[in-house]
């Protein structure tokens, strides 16, 4: 029997291996399925809590225009959790239970949601910098390893690049504004930097996922890989915008090519992971909320379908 | 047919004790919320197949439509839209993967490369 498990398992990391994608009906290791769940529902989470910051400004967007693209954004997230969700459920978890992990604090979702959106730059600067890092975590994704999460992050990829421009646009008007305007965006770019960057997750010298997660093609490229590409994009970026990134450390480096950066404060971000950041709080209980009051309108289209299922059996009896 | 299984859930959750361990479910959390699972298969323009799109849950087919219009149709993907019960899927299995398509395997006289012919011989 441990021969046979053992078998399995070379002949899953060959495929891994050999770049060709697991199938919900294929065999894996355990623990390759146990990761996946994990890090798709919490992906699948941050999308949903990510529509709360941003759903906070619907109201309030300075313009018809921009109202309606913010709209669309949060419309968006939805349908992005909901991809995300799906693709989670192939491999053998409820939709119902996943979202009761939510609910009841278990599961995570990604740090950054638990900031406050104090002023409408931020709508500008989570577009540019929040998306915009969530957006090479996914482009790299699309080649996961498995085949339901790949294509979830295909279709998101294709959605995403809107979320970011639309936000870089909004910084540009701004910074393009009153004094007012631009100290407004510097603001949001202070606020917004160093969270953007604990997005990445841990140094790869202290995460202990990713090795695995390597072997197994779930993920492509580490932490720091990723958080370096980030900062270097946004390095150049932020001059179009006559802004600067809040990091006096920040420099580029002839030899390495890349930017350095200063030392991001981890024990903030662990902070926040352990629920003590500004709004986890708020964020939990206005998911617990909308799931409550969400509670009637899924009974009654439950109760409706039901109806309308014998209404036609009915009518199939008659017409026999 | 031996080879063909039923599927509860799009992509098939892994049926065998091996397959990746047991699903984690728990009764009281499905029972509270039975709106079955669809599948979506999306025609992108006249002319076209219906191909897959992914999955959702409804709690009938119409509303399984219009929210697949919502989750998979925001920038006009699709014209028309097929929704099916996750339920009435049956699928083939990977483990038998090998001799269940194995018939096609040694055939290589279906395909067109196989015939040499003189170079004289045009449009064809």
């Amino acid at each position: 029997m441990s021969m046979q498990l053992h078998d399995f398992e070379n002949s899953f990391q060959q495929k891994v291996d050999a770049e060709i994608k697991i199938e919900p009906k294929d065999w894996m290791p355990e623990a390759y399925r146990k990761t996946l769940i994990r890090q798709i529902s919490q992906h699948a989470h941050s999308e949903i809590v990510g529509m709360l910051p941003e759903g906070n400004w619907i109201s309030r967007a300075p313009s018809l225009k921009r109202k309606a693209i913010l709209i669309s954004k949060v419309q968006d997230e939805a349908g992005h959790g909901l991809y995300l969700y799906s693709s989670c459920e192939t491999l053998g978890i409820t939709r119902e239970e996943t979202i009761n992990d939510l609910n009841s604090g278990k599961a995570k979702y990604s740090s950054i949601f638990n900031y406050p959106t104090l002023t409408w730059a931020d709508m500008g600067a989570i577009g540019w910098l929040v998306d915009g890092a969530a957006i090479l975590n996914q482009v790299m994704l699309c080649r996961t390893s498995y085949g339901p999460y790949a294509r979830a992050m295909v279709r998101i990829c294709k959605e995403e690049s809107f979320h970011q421009r639309q936000g870089f646009d909004i910084l540009l008007t701004l910074s393009r504004g009153t004094d007012a305007q631009k100290a407004m965006c510097q603001d949001a770019i202070n606020r917004w930097w160093w969270p953007s960057l604990m997005m990445f997750g841990p140094k790869d010298s202290e995460s202990t996922n990713t090795d695995q997660s390597m072997k197994w093609k779930i993920k492509r490229k580490t932490n720091d890989e990723l958080r370096q590409q980030f900062i270097d994009m946004c390095a150049e970026q932020v001059k179009i915008l006559n802004m600067h990134l809040p990091d006096k450390d920040l420099k580029w480096n002839t030899e390495t090519q890349h930017y350095d950066f200063g030392e991001i404060d981890w024990s903030e971000f662990w902070n926040v992971v352990k629920g003590n950041g500004p709004c986890n709080k708020q964020r939990l209980e206005a998911r617990r909320k909308a799931h409550e009051e969400g509670e009637w309108v899924r009974e009654a289209a439950a109760a409706y379908a039901e109806k309308r299922k014998s209404r036609a059996s009915a009518g199939n009896l008659e017409a026999a | 047919m031996h080879s063909l299984i039923r599927k509860y859930y799009y992509g098939d959750i892994p049926d065998t004790p091996n397959a990746g361990g047991d699903p984690i479910s728990s009764p009281s959390a499905a029972a509270e919320h039975p709106w079955p699972l669809w599948e979506v298969f999306i025609r992108s323009k006249q002319g076209l197949d219906h191909k897959h799109a992914g999955s959702l849950h409804a709690a009938d087919a119409q509303m399984a439509i219009e929210n697949a219009r919502d989750v998979y149709t925001r920038r006009n993907e699709g014209i028309s839209i097929w929704v099916v019960e996750s339920k009435y899927v049956h699928a083939s299995s990977p483990d038998e993967a090998e001799s269940f398509y194995e018939p096609a395997t040694d055939k290589i006289y279906r395909h067109p490369t196989f015939y040499d012919l003189p170079e004289e011989v045009k449009h064809m």
